[in-house]
């Protein structure tokens, strides 16, 4: 079987799965896995820029989606004029006094000679400018906060198209991975691990925490959305004659509709960052860097920067992931601190790329869309294996409640198995690097 | 008098909890240095393996509990302990046996030992969910205080009172005796410097004839011990809850690497450093503050550094200052 024809058979199964899932379920639901796959194909491309193509272990893809996601609400959402008016400003300066307070802190260490009134000036810098900073932005904080908390309580956004939010969130995202790449990249290959593990929960800490950011744990909700929304086109005549001439009822037909305009949102992304990742490996630049992934010391005789090209290539990785978070919290038209899990936005990734196959753009498309397709699936699927297994026992039977109950929890050991299994038995994935 | 009301209450809130968790993590970096010494990888199944450790010491609790054992004024949870620590010794031996010694074998780089040891961890938090469910249990039986604040104020008379949980004394006892234990066998014993040796150098331990498979098999039984005993520990201490163990990955890989990965003694110092400066920088210090200094210096406002939902914010920041000022740790630990 050529490559080509196994390739498209792999990609109609995973059609024909979804399909499947339109007839036997609803259209709705199969629309939703499309809309969740082709967002979970781009995290996947962009993991596989930093695991397929360089080799570097990101365990924090979490965080870059977080960031993408706190980018919409800070773009679209309309500014909350009187929390502005309140401390928008004390806020500010505070941000540029903490921000002061560092750039004060690397000069001292750059400028002054090593030794010990170094280090006393290094400390009484920082420190002052701590408490300074925490004494501006604290009262700026309470502030914003007191106007009406249950409401707003936050500084609001921009208020410019949603659509602009994903490029900025692929900035926020880029601009976090800069910091946490130039303090581990260098070292040994598992400090990156350890370093993007801590700052994805320290990002997730902080979207629950400020509240005058990001409302916190209150949630921003009512995104504005790029597509129309389902009960103007349900009021619209011509829409709704349209949509009995298909002989569909309105009220799906519009849900549909808007769906499929995400879908074709969606698509697009996906096929310029799949066209300009497929670009990147055949060029000069991706040959580099899978020279330097294969063997750094090689490639570093060779007279390759092998730090800088790793840190490009962590921050363009973690942009795109940026950017698919932005697309996510767009399409779920809110922002909701706690639903941000690692399994299932970093580990849940990974898996789509080991599957998909590490190295080929093409892989992790498929592994996207085929792994996000079981993960919906598997916990109906576990529940009734449950059901299947305790059959005998009776209903109010304990071990059979907690085993329905625990169903949900499936996901975590099939997710682990999957990578494991697929890790040992077929390392190079469903589709493999050329 | 004043001063010593202030150092009564900095005992009280910041020296005692932040010794207790730092027996904890100590305990808890050890186990990852010893991995990465002997196995040459950063194992993230490690919270998550102390979650099932402590799993298998809450349901052996409960167990006993059910049948009228219990062990006086101690928790419980002590008795089972060591069958708790036999079944977590099987449960990562099978796990090396099935997962990890494939690879160790084929010489695959590091990271993709990493890469596996996460879907461990997911394979294990998936198992722990499965069993005990997601909420927090607390399993903590007999007495509740060695001391406690009413006691000792009548015990010395003084305005402010210090209160030694059970749970605290235990884990640092317990921590003490463990450490001690290990560096013992580390040092004396003929496995403990067979293990020294081949984590050194291990081209020449193998030439010198020491078995891998067997230091492999050691390091495994004592990396279950202690992290049964530190998962246990912070149990009775706090609470058990399947998150915060996971959670708790990120303060033991700073406190190893602070120290050094690789050395034992550095393990027990991060351990130290990252329970300190946690519990410091979250503390609210206004009381120890009104009581040190004059009143007309006395603070208004909490004198809370960061809010404690950032104590991970902590470990974080001083993994970073680590990783850009000496990336091996204070001890120097391994390569980097």
């Amino acid at each position: 079987m050529s490559e080509t024809l196994k390739n498209t058979l792999l990609f109609a199964t995973v059609a024909a799965l979804i399909i499947l899932t339109g007839f036997v379920q609803s259209w709705n639901s199969a629309l939703f896995i499309i809309n969740m796959g082709l967002i979970s194909a781009i995290m996947a491309l962009g993991v596989n820029l930093q695991w397929g193509f360089a080799g570097l272990f990101n365990v924090g893809v979490m965080g870059f989606v977080a960031l993408g996601g706190l980018a919409v609400v800070l773009v679209s959402m309309p500014p909350v004029g009187d929390a502005w008016a309140a401390g928008g400003a004390q806020v500010l300066i505070g941000l540029a006094l903490g921000a002061a307070t560092i750039a004060g802190g690397i000069l001292t260490y750059q400028k002054m000679a090593p030794g010990r009134s170094r280090t006393l000036a290094l400390i009484g810098v920082l420190g002052l400018g701590f408490f300074v900073f925490r004494y501006v932005f604290d009262a700026g904080v309470e502030a914003i906060e007191g106007v009406n908390s249950a409401g707003t309580g936050y500084l609001g956004g921009l208020g410019l198209p949603v659509l602009l939010a994903w490029p900025v969130g692929g900035l926020l995202a880029a601009g976090a991975a800069w910091f946490i790449g130039k303090t581990a990249l260098g070292l040994r290959s598992d400090y990156l691990a350890i370093a993007t593990l801590g700052i994805a929960e320290i990002i997730i800490a902080v979207l629950k925490n400020e509240d005058w950011l990001s409302r916190g744990v209150k949630n921003v909700s009512g995104l504005p959305r790029p597509v129309p929304y389902e009960i103007e086109l349900q009021r619209d005549p011509d829409f709704v004659a349209r949509a009995e001439g298909l002989g569909l009822d309105p009220v799906i037909a519009s849900s549909l509709y808007s769906k499929m305009g995400y879908a074709l949102l969606f698509l697009v992304v996906l096929l310029i960052v799949l066209w300009l990742a497929q670009r990147a490996l055949h060029s000069p630049w991706g040959r580099m860097m899978r020279a330097i992934r294969d063997n750094e010391v090689a490639a570093e005789a060779m007279g390759k920067d092998v730090t800088a090209r790793h840190l490009q290539v962590f921050i363009l990785g973690s942009a795109i992931c940026g950017v698919a978070g932005a697309m996510m919290t767009t399409l779920d038209g809110q922002l909701t601190p706690s639903s941000y899990q690692p399994l299932r936005f970093t580990f849940l990734v990974w898996v789509m790329v080991i599957v998909g196959g590490s190295g080929n753009n093409l892989g992790s498309v498929l592994g996207g869309f085929l792994i996000w397709f079981l993960w919906v699936q598997v916990e109906p699927i576990g529940h009734s294996l449950m059901s299947v297994i305790t059959y005998g026992l009776a209903d109010d039977n304990a071990l059979r409640q907690h085993l329905l109950e625990s169903a949900a929890h499936m996901r975590l050991l099939t997710m682990g198995l999957i990578l494991l299994l697929v890790l040992r038995f077929s390392p190079r994935g469903l589709i493999p690097e050329k | 008098m004043e001063i010593l009301n202030a150092f009564l209450v900095l005992a009280n809130f910041v020296l005692i909890p932040a010794i207790t968790y730092g027996s904890q993590l100590a305990l808890g970096a050890l186990g990852v240095t010893m991995i990465y010494g002997i196995l040459r990888f950063s194992n993230f199944a490690h919270g998550d393996s102390m979650a099932v450790g402590t799993m298998v010491a809450i349901l052996l609790t409960w167990w006993f509990q059910s049948m009228g054992i219990t062990a006086g004024p101690l928790p419980t949870a002590l008795l089972a302990l060591p069958f708790a620590i036999v079944v977590t010794i099987g449960v990562l031996l099978g796990t090396d046996r099935l997962v990890f010694r494939f690879y160790r074998r084929q010489k695959a780089k590091p990271i993709i030992l990493v890469m596996a040891s996460l879907g461990v961890m997911f394979v294990y938090n998936g198992l722990v969910r499965f069993v005990l469910g997601p909420d927090e249990h607390r399993f903590a039986d007999g007495d509740r205080f060695i001391i406690s604040v009413p006691d000792f104020k009548a015990l010395t008379g003084l305005p402010e009172g210090v209160a030694i949980r059970t749970t605290q004394g235990i884990t640092v006892i317990t921590a003490v005796i463990v450490v001690a234990a290990l560096f013992w066998f580390l040092g004396r014993t003929r496995t403990g410097k067979s293990m020294r040796a081949y984590s050194d150098n291990e081209d020449l331990a193998l030439l010198s004839g020491i078995n891998p498979e067997r230091v492999v098999m050691y390091t495994w039984m004592i990396v279950a011990g202690l992290i049964t005993i530190a998962g246990v520990l912070y149990g009775l201490d706090k609470s058990f809850k399947p998150f915060t163990y996971f959670q708790l990955l990120l303060p033991i890989f700073a406190s190893a690497i602070v120290g050094g990965l690789g050395s034992p003694l550095g393990a027990i110092a991060g351990g130290f450093i990252i329970a300190f400066s946690e519990v410091t920088i979250t503390y609210a210090w206004k009381r120890v503050l009104t009581y040190a200094l004059p009143d007309e210096l006395a603070p208004s406002g909490l004198v809370q550094l960061l809010s404690t939902d950032y104590k991970f914010a902590v470990s974080f920041m001083i993994l970073v200052i680590v990783l850009l000022f000496r990336p091996t740790g204070i001890f120097r630990g391994k390569s980097v």
